[in-house]
């Protein structure tokens, strides 16, 4: 290296560049905890990339933990390697300067694999930027023995076909359980010589893989999915997700990484159990992660001492889907308390159910006259909740809100999603309504003299985009027109009611929901929309003030492609979605019913409380496999169900 | 007891900025298991202060760091604890038990303290303009430059982002001229520079590539610091160039090293 002073941890980019651009530290490495290896020493180079700028993916947990596995293997070193901000973006094309991995600064196209996470739809351009900044063509088709094999996983890998044509394959499930026998091939692989196609077909032969350029599509007329079919005799006809049922006690790295500037997550995240009990139709997460798997409080505890010692991280957060249904909360929460908050650490807490517990776990670990009480009733009126199966009534919100303000609270945050299926305008004023109510129930209780001031309650509304492997994957998303119209409709009414002035309404871009849509349940075709949008200089869509609306319009007139086709199209029970070749572990019959039982208003109760039949039980283990009564609800943890 | 802490700060963590570094310090005391003292309140912060920020893409020898411990400990302690719990690019080189406060009065901060640093500059450039000159002839003018009656330079005001006109010679105690480039920094063995420096032999600049990489010269300066009158060194070597009639200082490139900070009034100084 020539400059100076960078004789000893070498940089891909030179002093002149790094004091350039905006926050140089994020493309520096040798953070606190980073593993270092000699690349030369081992078998398998693997870079795990967060397709999003670096305070972003730096934050996802996910990473953190294959980074921490890969690592532990002797014949592999996993590298990282985030997306350049616009500015470096800009000067590595313009010098020419390949993309490199942030431990050994050395070029991607040097490495075995990069495995991509894919946490949401609008980093699809970005996706592409990387390959193409590293010199790997974008197409998994034109590359040769020269490239690295390009993996897919994450939540959206649960509809890859969008990205189809720019992935070698995609892991479908849980980044623990068949990575190592992948890398276990591949070692023995490369030492024969063999080539890219064969160790493709190796892959196609584990379960949960999928090798997209290994299948064939048609389409109907009309521009449905005719077929859906293996060109090849190692692809298997369904791809099954997969699933580790070990987390009770492994899996969990000890040192994770600690980055120079300020990530999104700037503290220690403590997975508390995967999956989710509730069944709410909307949400992906919760039938994607099935069945619920808690991890041991014991082992949480001593990752708890071990994390905080090896980071100085003066937070720690618990993270899961409805942390409420972890059977030990009150023991894990009083124990962070009583052992950590002496010593300066802060005790984050997830989103909770308000009761006499949170309430008095938020009085020792929050500022009351700084925090709020956060909500997410999802609809505003109790038909509505029913539909999307949210067990969440009126009377618990105003109990906790009620309770909240004897306790000192006075801001109240309320999440809401407009455009549900079946939505009506009474449905959207209900939202207003529940939120005047709430501010009402405050004026009630706190006698004018005890006051602090007025309370302040926010309302914020998203838009909703129906998802795959959910109940409403087969229904009409609303258009842009609707959502505009739903939200004229709720801002009218929150203003007509009597706290109006109590209440402040934020609200979500359309524009980028509506592309959420297309991706979410978008077929292969959608590949050229984003690869024409990225030519045409999209990057950053996620970011409001990269994302360019009228050059992803434009590549629809281009393509010929329609967006209502993917939205605001309501699926036939029988259409062939582009999805259905995977088994996410719970059944289409599963999904068809509670979308049927939807339209009726009728909800369907939490896996504990009693067995829906999703199909997760396939998989001998978590909630489907705890202890029942002679009613079928499950005997965990009995005080945390009366209140779904 | 309160602790003034030295450290180094070198190779690519030279990239990260003031405030980062002071995060990066408060979760090293935590992760090196030192007992330190914090503020009161929900959101307590650590009894810690440092003495003078250092700009991005600065290298030191002489950062200071002041912090309260609730337990006893010996300096060697504390230096192998937090050097324990460094990254690389970051060395703690020494710590010094700070004396109780006489009756009544209240703590300086090594914040306050400063009002004198040192600096080892090293000149690199990309157009030339130095280069052209012999070392003798550099010598010459930087002599002349040194020892004018006044050195006007125009300096932004960020609060009100306007320009005024200061005068840097009381400002610049100590300044010498050589032809030795900082080469590297970082612990050396067996000797208690932290640096080293590269003689270049024949002060000839026809390989361009060299006078931008390696450096053409170096500069000795020792200039107010601390809250009162901060000189940035840049802002004495762009003097000189403009001194030499170069109208466009953006084409130089320095790499700046802090080698120390004082306390007390030039010339009579106590190392911080």
């Amino acid at each position: 290296m020539s400059d100076v002073t960078n004789y000893m941890q070498k940089l891909a980019l030179t002093d002149e560049i790094l004091m350039s651009v905006d926050k140089p530290a994020r493309y520096i490495g040798g953070e606190v905890n980073m593993v270092k290896k000699n690349p030369r020493d081992v078998d398998i180079r693997f870079c795990m990339c967060f397709p999003d700028v670096y305070e972003v993916g730096m934050s996802h947990l996910g990473i953190q933990i294959l980074y921490d596995m890969f690592n532990k293997r002797e014949d592999t070193y996993c590298e990282r390697v985030y997306s350049p901000w616009p500015d470096l973006d800009k000067i590595l094309r313009e010098k020419q300067i390949p993309l490199f991995a942030l431990e050994s600064q050395e070029p991607l196209k040097q490495f075995d694999f990069l495995g991509i996470t894919l946490q949401y739809e609008m980093c699809y351009t970005n996706i592409l930027q990387i390959l193409d900044l590293a010199g790997i063509p974008l197409h998994a088709s034109d590359r040769t023995e020269e490239d690295p094999i390009v993996i897919g996983g994450g939540p959206c890998a649960y509809n890859p076909e969008p990205l189809a044509d720019f992935f070698d394959f995609f892991y479908l499930g849980e980044g623990e359980t068949v990575y190592n026998e992948i890398l276990d091939k591949y070692k023995v692989h490369k030492a024969k010589g063999g080539n890219r196609r064969e160790f493709l077909e190796l892959v196609a032969d584990i379960e949960g893989m999928y090798v997209p350029q290994f299948y064939d599509v048609t389409y109907h007329e009309d521009g449905t999915l005719a077929s859906f079919e293996p060109n090849n005799v190692h692809a298997r006809k369904t791809i099954r997700k997969q699933v580790e049922m070990e987390l009770s006690d492994t899996f969990y790295p000890e040192k994770p990484l600690v980055p120079f500037i300020r990530a999104i997550q700037d503290r220690v995240v403590l997975e508390i159990q995967r999956g989710c009990i509730r069944g709410c139709r909307f949400c992906q997460a919760g039938m994607l992660y099935r069945p619920i798997r808690e991890r041991n409080v014991e082992f949480l505890k001593d990752l708890a001492t071990k994390m905080l010692r090896s980071t100085g991280h003066e937070e720690i957060s618990l993270s899961s889907l409805s942390s409420s249904d972890y059977s030990c909360l009150k023991e894990l929460v009083y124990y962070l308390i009583d052992t950590f908050q002496n010593d300066g650490v802060n005790i984050s807490l997830p989103s909770l159910r308000i009761d006499a517990f949170a309430l008095d776990v938020m009085n020792k670990v929050q500022d009351i006259t700084k925090s709020s009480l956060t909500f997410a009733p999802e609809a505003g009126s109790q038909r509505m909740r029913d539909v999307i199966n949210k067990g969440l009534t009126e009377e618990v919100i105003l109990n906790g809100a009620t309770e909240a303000f004897k306790g000192g609270w006075n801001k109240v945050k309320l999440y809401f999603m407009l455009g549900l299926p079946g939505e009506q305008e009474e449905d959207i004023r209900a939202i207003a309504e529940l939120s005047n109510v709430i501010a009402k129930a405050y004026y009630d209780t706190i006698p004018k003299s005890e006051r602090k001031g007025k309370v302040q309650i926010t309302t914020s509304t998203s838009f909703f985009v129906p998802k795959p492997f959910t109940p409403f994957q087969w229904v009409r998303m609303a258009t842009a027109e609707e959502f505009m119209e739903a939200r004229k409709v709720l801002s009218a009414s929150i203003k007509e009611q009597l706290n109006a002035k109590s209440i402040k309404y934020n609200w979500h871009d359309t524009d980028v929901t509506m592309l959420e849509g297309v991706f979410a349940r978008g077929d292969r075709r959608c590949a050229a929309l984003i690869e024409g949008a990225y030519k045409d200089g999209c990057l950053f869509d996620s970011w409001s003030e990269y994302f360019r609306n009228d050059i992803w319009m434009k590549q629809f007139e281009k393509t010929g492609l329609s967006l209502e086709f993917y939205t605001s199209r309501e699926r036939e029970k029988d259409e062939l979605l582009p999805w259905d070749f995977i088994d996410a572990g719970i059944s289409r019959s599963f999904l068809y019913r509670e979308y049927e039982k939807s339209k009726q208003g009728i909800v369907t109760p939490n896996c504990r409380k009693g067995c829906a039949g999703c199909g997760a039980a396939q998989f001998h283990g978590g909630v489907c496999y705890e202890p029942r009564n002679e009613a079928g609800e499950s005997t965990l943890n009995e005080v945390l169900i009366p209140d779904c | 007891m309160n602790v003034r802490v030295r450290f180094a700060k070198y190779g690519a963590v030279k990239f990260i900025g003031h405030l980062d570094v002071l995060r990066y310090f408060q979760k090293a005391v935590r992760r090196a298991g030192l007992k330190i003292a914090y503020s009161q309140g929900f959101h307590p912060h650590q009894i810690m202060s440092f003495a003078s920020p250092l700009g991005v893409g600065i290298t030191s020898e002489g950062e200071y760091m002041d912090m309260e411990l609730t337990a006893e400990y010996t300096p060697k302690e504390i230096v192998d604890a937090l050097n324990s719990a460094m990254v690389e690019g970051f060395t703690v080189l020494s710590a010094r038990i700070l004396p109780e406060p006489e009756n009544g009065r209240k703590r300086e901060t090594a914040m306050s303290l400063v009002t004198v640093a040192d600096y080892l500059v090293t000149v690199k450039e990309t157009d030339g303009f130095f280069s052209k000159r012999p070392l003798s002839e550099l010598q010459e003018q930087w002599t002349c430059f040194y020892h004018q009656e006044s050195i006007p330079v125009i300096k932004l005001v960020k609060k009100s982002n306007t320009e005024t006109t200061i005068d840097l010679k009381p400002f610049l105690y100590e300044a010498s001229i050589t032809s030795e480039t900082l080469k590297k920094v970082g612990p050396r063995k067996n000797t208690k520079d932290f640096y080293t420096v590269e003689p270049i032999p024949e002060f000839s600049f026809d390989q361009e590539e060299d006078c931008k990489k390696k450096g053409l010269f170096s500069v000795l300066l020792r200039v107010s610091a601390g809250s009162a009158d901060n000189i940035k060194p840049e802002l004495v070597l762009e003097a000189f160039a403009k001194f030499l009639g170069c109208e466009n200082t953006d084409v130089l490139r320095f790499q700046i090293h802090r080698l120390n900070m004082y306390s007390g009034a030039y010339p009579l100084l106590v190392q911080l």
